[in-house]
């Protein structure tokens, strides 16, 4: 069997999917301020482990990632409507928001806000959907 | 009285139950007593002093929709017919009809009818009459298809059921007119409104609808064929049917909204014209059948024209006559169906060609059957009820109050009609009763009737020689009424058989019978004549023949268009929209330009534009499906790039992002894709599908432009500007909306990512047929 040396691939890949992943995640975290959120978030994360999959092969990143991503589609959307949902033990509207500034040890000042567990059910999805969707049809051959 | 109406459809439920023991007892006896205890029920109306009685139970109050039942004359007349006949009719039927038939229908149809028929006649609301007016066109089209293995009964409850719910269904339209007109649904309301109703720009409408409704029920020219067709019912049901109830339900229609029509010149020209053409017409076609019951269904639609025509012309006498023939006409024609009934159960056939000689095996039954073809010929003998409304109709012709042309003919028709109404009543006597004994054609060997068969018949002919004998017997208690319910100047006369010698109307008769007498004798040198008309004209065609095309056409209609081409249902939905949006612009002078709103314009923006109208152009006419892919990832770039001149940073990365993701699904997917090929389209298809997609293009674009052109409200993105931080917390407005404000909107579209993932699973992992491709 024809086995291609990708010896460049690999190695760069695995200094590539660590600061994608990296920037995926201050995407993430930093949407509610600066370009960004937990749609793009989750594209460049699903973009990164992509990446792997293409250098290391699918049973190697099966192993080194065991996660099944199509689980992930229920989890975001769970977070996404148990955000909605809380919005009902403090009797507001479903979906209402809030924020406040908090001094946590070693952060410091920071604000914290409900939002970002939504964007977290957003960025779960995302990379669920994309997984599945490119794994079912990449295996289907 | 709600009672006498609903009994009939109470006792039905339990017709099924009773009918389990229909090998001991047969289900018709216990089927006899309801139209008989309704029928005492009305008789305890009938008197000189009869006054109208009304009753209402509550329905749908709100929309002055009640049951409200009202005992006039008219009314009484009709319920004493409908009752009394089916008496005798379900008398009959329990001796006609054996045990193995399926009688737990045929009593539940039945019993269905008789409620709905006292329902049509007893109702003084539109609507109510309306609801069993239907119900009789239900319980009669199960009835004719009663014997539902057969093809005709099929072909004939199918005949009937679309011609009568089609008159139904206009004469709806009428009610609804006539209540929108006079805002009442009385009936007796209505006719203290004449004024109003006749004063309406809609009386034409109203008159058209409502009379359609009442010449398809009584089978009138040229809805008469369905009647013929209808005679493969069972005969008790021919009988009581479509002899004595139903089919006068629609000159019960005429009857009744004669007080408010009549005041219309039209109601005249039509209802007599239509009448007395149905009167020729079905005599005329009458003698030409071979089958009993065809030559009784053509009597009886000759009868009905009568009847009709006399309503037509309104005159107190004519009115009366009316009246007068539809009891007389129950009686002999409901005697005349049971003995072809009886005729038809002893000897095996209905064929006239085949029977003859009857006399001798059969002779009560023949009596019987004199007695009633004489009274329906209008033979001159003091005891044949028929003669006296035949002579009423004659003098009613004659002294008709309208001048028109009209007029002048009537009497002759009249004449006319009548004597092939004498011809067909001998052809029926005679042709089954007398002459050559043909036995060996018959199926079975004739003999005489069982005693509870012959009842029935035996009472309604006792009905035709009293009235005979005493024409005025019924006249003051009963007829009267009737006839003042249609027209309330009716005077009481009595009837006499004898007017003089110089009477007109005698002359007529003789003259009917004179000329009767020969063309009987000499029918079978005449008969040639039915080869010229109708010859091959026949309404049965034209009817088969709408049914036909009605099918033919619609099929093509839906081929033509549901062709099952996708590109085709596309172009029909571009152009459609097209169409409308174009012709909508264009009236509601929509198209508005505006310089006012307009930013300058970048060489930045330009150059992406041009590069991404080179890159769509090329997709178009590219030939193969890479190529295709990735210049239309040119577009998707462009459309980024664009995202970031007019800084929207978000936004443009997400487009980066999902361009990248879409070219290298289309890419993964692209060995699964089929060939591109030249189209093999015709230039004309090329042609119109350019059309329709520039069109497009140009309509967007026009669109567009005028959106932008007419600013009418204040943009709500101020807003979110001030109270992005403010409210949510965060700085990037364009997220704060898609987490914080509109929050919903993003939950719901991640879930439709969702399902989207979850079915390309279900496409790809769940194939189960691995042939179907």
């Amino acid at each position: 069997m024809y086995k291609p040396n990708d010896l460049v691939l690999r190695t760069t890949t695995s200094l590539i999917a660590f600061i994608l992943l990296g920037f995926a995640i201050y995407l993430l975290l930093a949407g509610h301020n600066s370009p960004g959120g937990g749609f793009v978030g989750g594209l460049l994360t699903s973009g990164a482990i992509l990446l792997m999959y293409m250098a290391y092969g699918m049973e190697v990143v099966k192993k080194i990632i065991p996660i099944n991503f199509t689980l992930l589609i229920p989890i975001g959307l769970a977070f996404a409507v148990g955000t909605g949902i809380g919005s009902f033990i403090f009797n507001v509207p479903f979906l209402s928001q809030t924020f406040g500034y908090f001094h946590l040890p070693i952060f410091g000042e920071i604000e914290l806000a409900t939002a970002m567990i939504f964007d977290i059910g957003v960025y779960f999805t995302v990379v669920g959907v994309m997984m599945t969707i490119i794994l079912t049809i990449a295996n289907d051959q | 009285m709600i009672f006498a109406v609903l009994i009939p459809l109470i006792i039905a439920c339990f017709i099924p139950l009773l009918s389990k023991l229909k090998d001991k007892i047969h289900t018709g006896i216990f089927v006899f007593f309801v139209p008989f205890l309704i029928f005492l029920y009305f008789v305890q109306f009938l008197g000189e002093d009869f006054q109208p009685i009304r009753h209402t139970y509550n329905w749908i109050p709100s929309l002055g929709i009640n049951f409200d039942f009202y005992l006039d004359g008219l009314s009484l007349l009709f319920a004493l017919l409908i009752s009394g006949i089916g008496a005798l009719v379900v008398l009959y039927s329990i001796f006609y009809l054996s045990k193995q038939e399926r009688l737990g229908s045929f009593y539940v149809y039945l019993l269905m009818f008789m409620t709905a028929m006292l329902g049509v006649v007893l109702s003084d609301n539109i609507f109510v009459l309306y609801t069993f007016w239907e119900l009789t066109s239900i319980s009669s089209f199960l009835l004719i298809g009663y014997w539902h293995f057969k093809e005709r009964s099929r072909y004939g409850a199918l005949k009937s059921m679309l011609i009568t719910i089609f008159g139904g269904l206009s004469m709806f339209g009428g009610f609804i007119l006539l209540w929108v007109v006079t805002g009442t649904t009385s009936i007796q309301e209505m006719i203290n409104q004449v004024d109003i109703i006749l004063n309406s720009s809609y009386l034409p409408l109203i008159l058209a609808f409502v009379l359609l409704g009442a010449f398809t029920k009584s089978a009138q020219f040229p809805f008469h064929i369905w009647l013929p067709d209808a005679m493969e019912a069972p005969t008790p049901v021919s009988a009581y049917l479509h002899s004595a109830t139903m089919v006068k339900a629609g000159l019960f229609l005429i009857a009744r909204f004669s007080p408010i029509f009549s005041g219309s010149e039209w109601f005249f020209i039509v209802v007599s014209l239509v009448g007395i053409i149905t009167l020729c017409w079905g005599s005329y076609m009458a003698v030409r059948q071979t089958d009993l019951k065809a030559i009784l269904a053509f009597s009886t639609i000759s009868q009905l024209g009568m009847i009709m025509a006399m309503l037509g012309f309104g005159t107190t006498a004519a009115v009366f006559a009316a009246i007068f023939h539809i009891l007389n006409h129950a009686t002999f024609k409901g005697s005349l169906f049971m003995v072809a009934g009886i005729i038809d159960h002893e000897t095996g056939t209905r064929d006239i060609r085949k029977l003859g000689g009857l006399i001798t095996f059969l002779p009560i039954t023949a009596t019987l059957a004199l007695f009633g073809t004489f009274s329906m010929a209008g033979v001159p003998l003091p005891f044949l009820n028929g003669f006296y409304s035949k002579e009423l109709f004659f003098d009613a012709t004659l002294h008709l109050e309208n001048t028109t042309f009209l007029a002048e003919v009537i009497p002759y028709l009249a004449v006319f009609g009548s004597i092939f109404t004498f011809v067909y009543s001998m052809y029926f006597f005679f042709g089954v009763f007398t002459g050559p004994k043909q036995l060996d054609k018959l199926p079975k060997k004739p003999h005489e009737a069982p005693i509870g068969m012959l009842l029935s018949p035996i009472v309604l002919v006792a009905g035709v020689i009293l009235i005979g004998l005493f024409p005025n017997i019924v006249n003051a208690p009963f007829l009267l009424h009737a006839a003042q319910a249609v027209n309330p100047d009716v005077e009481f006369h009595k009837v006499y058989f004898w007017h003089g010698i110089d009477s007109p109307a005698l002359h007529m008769s003789l003259i009917v019978v004179a000329i009767g007498i020969i063309l009987f004798v000499t029918r079978k040198k005449w008969s040639k004549v039915y080869t010229i008309l109708p010859g091959k004209l026949s309404l049965n065609k034209v009817y088969d023949q709408i049914v036909e095309k009605l099918d033919v056409i619609s099929g093509a209609i839906t081929r033509s268009y549901m062709t099952g081409s996708l590109k085709n249902y596309m172009s029909i939905i571009l152009a459609t929209t097209l169409i409308v949006s174009f012709v909508f612009m264009f009236i509601t002078n929509g198209f508005t330009l505006e310089y006012d709103y307009l930013a300058d314009v970048t060489i930045l923006e330009v150059s992406v534009v041009i590069i991404m109208i080179i890159a769509a152009v090329a997709t178009i006419f590219t030939n193969h499906n890479i190529a295709a892919i990735l210049v239309l990832g040119v577009v998707g770039y462009g459309v980024a790039i664009l995202f970031v001149v007019y800084r929207a940073p978000d936004i443009a990365l997400t487009q980066f992002v999902i361009e990248t993701v879409t070219v290298a699904l289309f890419l993964l997917c692209f060995y699964h894709l089929p060939k591109m090929r030249k189209t093999t389209d015709s230039a004309g298809t090329k042609m119109t599908n350019m059309l329709i997609s520039v069109g497009f293009g140009a309509l967007m674009t026009m669109v567009a432009i005028s959106a932008h052109s007419s600013n009418w409200f204040e943009s709500i993105s101020d807003y979110f500007v001030e109270t992005s931080y403010k409210l949510g917390g965060g700085h990037n407005i364009v997220n704060v909306i898609l987490v914080d404000m509109r929050g919903l909107d993003t939950l719901f579209e991640i879930a439709v990512l969702g399902i989207a993932a979850l079915a390309i699973i279900g496409l790809i992992k769940l194939k189960k047929d691995k042939g179907a491709q």
